[in-house]
């Protein structure tokens, strides 16, 4: 029991990490993910067809795989002295933004047509249209789902241990051999952490949910 | 792409603007991807010393062992995962509160948890000597929890008059499970099932971390020994290799989903899908069509 107690420093290094690395890289995944949204949306076929290589492909890359991509990548295309940390943000943003964009897409595509056509016919304009029409509906629906990527991206995190990141995961690994501690007692106290993130995670977005629903 | 939510039917004036929008991203990815190849060349990754290596046949052999170690861990942990879905999913059914309780917090459990934390738990306390197991058997776990909820939700999405009427003509619970309930179940679960294997086969290289011999592994150790040239290392290559293997595998599972889904659709309602990827396409329609939708459009509209 005491493992907890010897390394608390170690622990709380890891879990604030793994806070980090998750807040900046949802924050990447939902700008990111609704930019490629609104080209997916777009009238401009070129944008469409961009959007939708980013989707696919990024949906049938292996995280692994793109972190690879990322941290061997960048250097080779000259961008050198980028930060593990920050390494890790930009592969976990981009992976997560390519289920943002598909969320927020199949939220705007719920919106009936009548409430468009409405709203033009009445003569709002494009962006009174998008603004308080479409997308006040739209957002309500893509809520509760981008709640769950927000949890897949928080214990996605974890893969950043293999890639010199200090988070949770790799405080696991580092106590794991260090051996004398109980392995099963070391996967409890990570796991528990892991549970606070998610759970702090669901009960923000259902906090949301309530706050934006609306009383029929 | 006549009319959508978000834009009435262009105009000429609308149009002229879409094309000069079209011109200026297509040279801006353009522009993307030429810089991209420019850096790339720039730094040396094209030198064809860094490519002979992929001709030799023992190159090829080490490739074929790598995708083959993947694919045998992924049969043995998507099988598995498979297995122990529907255990789960039957405990969750279960009508005593004791079963349907454990199955409940065991398929939370795992699922809550992330997989790599169960891969290390797996490889530093029970297979220490066996990567492949440790991997399998996390994947087994977390992925046969969320096929658990997909099987559930796909037997709870059956009408209840089906098993009533099962129950009625005096079926037992297995036969009401197995001769009613599971085949309807299946039909409108197996695009998430195999959308979930996709997700099972990406996960495999995970392997990479705990050092396992997959693909990616293979990979990464081989850019490692081939002696650089010109300075400049064998990953880009590799990463490029490896990674269209991986993502062509995964584009192929993800394909055979879709065209599961696009046939099984079909043929349960004659009509193509309402509420799939082409969403919006399909909702413009009644708009244009009639007023009144009529008795044709009454399968249509997805309430």
């Amino acid at each position: 029991m005491n493992v907890l107690s010897d390394n608390f420093a170690e622990f709380r290094e890891g879990f604030l990490k793994t806070v980090e690395l998750t807040a900046y890289s949802g924050v990447l995944a939902l700008l990111l993910g609704t930019l490629i949204a609104a080209f997916r949306v777009s009238p401009v076929p070129a944008l469409r067809a961009f959007g939708t290589a980013w989707v696919t492909l990024l949906r049938n890359t292996p995280l692994v795989l793109l972190f690879l991509t990322v941290t061997l990548g960048l250097p080779a295309l000259g961008l050198k002295g980028w930060d593990d940390f920050w390494l890790a943000v930009l592969a976990l943003g981009s992976y997560t933004s390519a289920f943002i964009c598909e969320a927020v897409r199949s939220g705007i595509n719920t919106v009936p047509v009548g409430q468009a056509e409405a709203a033009r016919s009445i003569g709002m304009t494009f962006g009174q249209t998008l603004g308080q029409v479409v997308l006040p509906q739209a957002v309500r629906t893509a809520i509760p789902p981008i709640g769950s990527l927000m949890i897949a991206l928080a214990k996605n995190t974890a893969i950043a241990s293999g890639f010199n990141v200090g988070e949770l995961a790799s405080v696991q690994k580092g106590l794991n051999s260090d051996q004398g501690y109980n392995i099963y007692v070391i996967f409890l106290w990570i796991a528990l952490c892991y549970l606070i993130i998610t759970f702090a995670i669901s009960g923000l977005f259902r906090l949301l949910e309530s706050r934006l629903a609306v009383v029929r | 792409m006549s009319a959508s939510v978000l834009y009435d039917a262009p105009g000429p004036k609308a149009r002229t603007r879409n094309r000069i929008y079209g011109a200026l991203s297509v040279l801006g990815i353009l522009g993307l991807l030429a810089f991209i190849i420019h850096r790339l060349d720039e730094t040396g990754q094209f030198q064809s010393g860094l490519w002979t290596a992929y001709e030799y046949t023992d190159t090829q052999h080490r490739i074929l062992d790598g995708l083959l170690t993947t694919l045998k861990t992924f049969a043995i942990a998507g099988a598995l995962s498979l297995a122990m879905g529907a255990l789960l999913a039957a405990g969750r059914l279960s009508e005593h509160r004791a079963v349907r309780w454990t199955a409940t917090v065991v398929v939370e459990f795992f699922r809550a948890m992330p997989l790599l934390i169960m891969i290390f738990l797996l490889s530093a306390a029970v297979f220490t000597t066996e990567p492949m197991w440790a991997l399998v058997f996390g994947l087994v776990l977390y992925n046969g929890s969320v096929q658990a909820e997909i099987f559930r939700s796909g037997i709870n999405a059956v009408p209840r008059g089906q098993s009533e009427a099962a129950y009625a003509l005096g079926l037992r619970k297995t036969q009401v499970m197995s001769g009613i309930l599971v085949p309807q179940a299946v039909r409108s679960m197996l695009p998430s099932i195999i959308s979930q294997l996709v997700v099972t086969l990406k996960d495999t290289s995970l392997g990479f971390i705990i050092l396992y011999e997959e693909l990616l592994f293979v990979g990464k150790a081989f850019a490692q020994q081939l002696t650089p040239v010109n300075g400049v290392y064998a990953f880009i290559p590799m990463v490029i290799v490896f990674g269209s293997i991986y993502i062509l595998l995964c584009l192929a599972l993800s394909g055979l989903a879709t065209w599961v889904e696009r046939r099984t659709q079909r043929s349960r309602k004659g009509a193509p899908p309402p509420l799939a990827a082409t969403g919006a396409a399909v909702m413009a329609d009644p708009g244009h069509s009639a007023p009144g939708t009529g008795p044709g459009g009454s399968g249509a509209d997805p309430s």
